[in-house]
């Protein structure tokens, strides 16, 4: 009641409460999230009228178990993008850590196959990190340099699948805590770890800033190499866990396992599908799964209905430009309205 | 005389060196590759095996010239690869409904198709927004999908032997002479003279800043549609080509997209369009095929080939990074962050 309260406490209140709400359909998360409920509800809708069965406890097992390595990879995606970089060389690396995951195990156990695995995609990334940064060469270049070298190795030194994972180890893909696969804690975890490094973190708001502006990061002080750099190492341990995960699901080493999932680039279109900028700076983990869910559940409902594999393909490219579109335009017609607003 | 000739000659002189460090590295490695190839193999330099290995080169040449168009106003184009492989397979199929068909009619229905493939990407990335690398990947998606899913992974039909006379055949009168080389000689002189036109400058000055250039009155979008249809104009040929020479298969243009994106940057065009010269993405598409030739020769296993590649890819990028972040640094780090 004394003009102190009156004068300072409303204002703010008014001021922000309209914003945010403006911002929140605008807000390309909330618009991932929405357009899997909607895939999921359409999804649903059709499955069921084919007398198939999609809400069931089975079937969201299913779509989250399938949506496991995905997810590890697009988080890992999710750093390199933001830091204005990205990172096609993911899935030879994930081939390449199947096979080492799986060879180590069966000579020296469990812990050291996966310390050997996370080691050599700790290095790998690195390795793109430095060329990216010391070499100067562009990021698209760097990675896809680095997938050729790895593809080499792979074709040179493997005709097929080699090593054998303990069974132990392979309860990683096939136990489940409740209801729920250990790989959905595993994503979750990833996921939860990832969200802390971005969002309450120096690195993470160091990413942020040098995706946003290399330029201007560096001359606010930020180290942009060792950023970059971070990220690269970041996204190639992400990769290395989903090979790692993948190892235990096929119990053995496979060398196609990563190129057959064409992880490089539908991990990027999933991070673009998350709402992320491709160009970096803007965008995020939460975002990230949604669009890998999206992806996973449209390939349940496919697989439900029996659809060519191939064209699943299709489909998938389909999703992939309309959902981009949705978002491109609501930023267009933002930034007309602003610049409307700055004009008039 | 001697005054109208000076300042031309001043102005050139000072042009040059210019032109030449975006693109020296690209020429510097094509030589070197090109010598060592001759100590490996003199016999590769007489005529008829240097046009068969141009011919060979042809289509990843023509390839890197469409990609080009886009990358330097700004985009990408990664699903050139697979227009290549819907090319080759769409052509059997065709020849297998209407096995009588002319072949400049195929040809013409092919490059047709490629030009529409081009057009939607282009109007997807201007007019919906989306960025070109999604735009793109996603028509890679659906193109690779469609084929595969047309044919079930084995493409049935044939290439008619008139078909394939581009591929593989070789001038009438001049026995020595193939019609790729001819092909592409012609697409070569075509971008060249397209590149020194004023709507090829528009475009360069598109790439370089697109706010700029729509202030001064550029079409922005439309010149940017036009460069996709070019490209995909020129996938289309490539398919041509490539169909003639190897034949159908579903793998006819994998992993292209990804060689005619790494020639272009090794001829020195930046990432994000404004630089860089046609001639010389046309020179890192010829430096590619030679860097393949000369791996097969020295015998390095078809598996390690993809390693070296990689490695020397890397490289040649990083030496020519080095020459330019010395000459414009600031325009060039401004220019990144749109």
């Amino acid at each position: 009641m004394t003009p102190l309260s009156g004068t300072t406490a409303p204002p703010p209140l008014s001021r922000v409460a309209p914003a945010r709400s403006r911002a929140g359909l605008a807000d390309p998360v909330v618009l991932v999230y929405l357009a899997l409920v909607a895939v999921y509800l359409i999804g649903w809708i059709i499955v069921g009228m084919r007398g198939g069965d999609f809400v069931t406890v089975a079937n969201t097992v299913t779509i989250l178990q399938n949506s496991a390595a995905l997810g590890l990879v697009a988080i890992g995606q999710t750093y390199a993008i933001l830091a204005g970089s990205l990172d096609l060389s993911v899935a030879y690396l994930i081939s390449l850590v199947t096979l080492i995951t799986a060879q180590v195990m069966e000579a020296a156990g469990i812990v050291a196959g996966v310390a050997a695995a996370l080691l050599l995609a700790g290095l790998v990334g690195l390795g793109n990190g430095l060329i990216v940064t010391k070499l100067k060469v562009n990021a698209f270049i760097a990675t896809l340099g680095v997938a050729l070298i790895l593809r080499g190795y792979l074709e040179n030194t493997y005709t097929g699948p080699a090593g054998d994972v303990p069974t132990e180890f392979q309860r990683l893909g096939y136990d489940r805590i409740g209801p729920l696969p250990v790989s959905v804690f595993l994503v979750a975890a990833v996921a939860t770890l990832t969200w802390f490094v971005l969002r309450r973190t120096s690195l993470g708001h160091h990413i942020y800033a040098v995706g946003g502006d290399r330029e201007v990061a560096r001359l606010s002080g930020v180290r942009t190499d060792r950023t970059v750099i971070a990220a690269h190492v970041l996204c190639s341990l992400c990769a290395g866990l989903a090979g790692v995960f993948l190892a235990s699901r096929l119990g053995a080493g496979a060398p196609l396992a990563g190129t057959d999932g064409q992880y490089d680039l539908v991990s990027i279109a999933a991070v673009v599908l998350g709402g992320s900028l491709l160009a970096g700076g803007r965008g995020g983990v939460i975002g990230t799964i949604g669009g890998v869910l999206i992806l996973s559940v449209l390939d349940n409902v496919f697989d439900q209905l029996g659809v060519d594999p191939f064209f699943k393909n299709v489909v998938r490219g389909v999703v992939i430009i309309a959902a981009v579109a949705l978002y491109a335009r609501q930023s267009v017609a933002r930034r007309r309205q602003q610049d409307q607003r700055r004009s008039g | 005389m001697s005054d109208t000739v000076a300042p031309e000659a001043r102005r050139a002189g000072l042009r040059l060196p210019a032109a030449l460090s975006a693109s020296t590295p690209v020429f510097v490695l094509l030589g070197v590759l090109l010598i060592v190839l001759a100590f490996v193999d003199i016999g590769f330099y007489e005529p008829d095996r240097l046009l068969a290995f141009i011919r060979r080169a042809a289509p990843l040449i023509i390839l890197a010239a469409g990609q080009y168009f886009v990358m330097v106003s700004g985009g990408f184009d990664l699903s050139v690869g697979s227009i290549v492989t819907v090319g080759v397979v769409v052509a059997a199929e065709l020849f297998n409904i209407v096995p009588d068909m002319p072949w400049p009619v195929a040809v013409l229905i092919l490059l047709v198709a490629g030009m529409v493939v081009g057009l939607l990407n282009g109007l997807v990335s201007t007019v919906l927004a989306v960025p070109s690398f999604i735009t793109t990947l996603g028509m890679m998606l659906i193109l690779q999908g469609a084929v595969f899913f047309w044919t079930q992974g084995a493409p049935r039909g044939y290439l008619s032997e008139g078909y394939r006379t581009l591929g593989r055949g070789m001038v009438p009168g001049l026995p020595w002479l193939p019609w790729a080389v001819v092909v592409l000689v012609v697409i070569a002189v075509a971008a060249v003279l397209f590149m020194r036109s004023d709507t090829g400058r528009t475009l360069v000055a598109t790439g370089d800043n697109d706010a700029a250039a729509a202030l001064s009155g550029v079409r922005v979008h439309r010149l940017r549609v036009s460069a996709f249809v070019l490209s995909g104009l020129a996938a289309a040929m490539a398919a041509v080509l490539v169909g003639g020479f190897t034949g159908i298969s579903a793998q006819a243009g994998n992993g292209m997209e990804f060689e005619a994106i790494t020639a272009v940057v090794l001829g020195g065009v930046a990432l994000g369009g404004g630089r860089g010269s046609v001639v010389a993405a046309m020179a890192g598409a010829l430096s590619l095929q030679t860097l393949f030739t000369l791996l097969t020769m020295l015998g390095v296993s078809g598996a390690l080939e993809s390693t070296v590649q990689g490695v020397i890819v890397i490289a040649a990028v990083a030496l020519g990074a080095v020459s330019w972040s010395r000459r414009r640094r600031v325009p060039n780090s401004t220019k990144e962050r749109r």
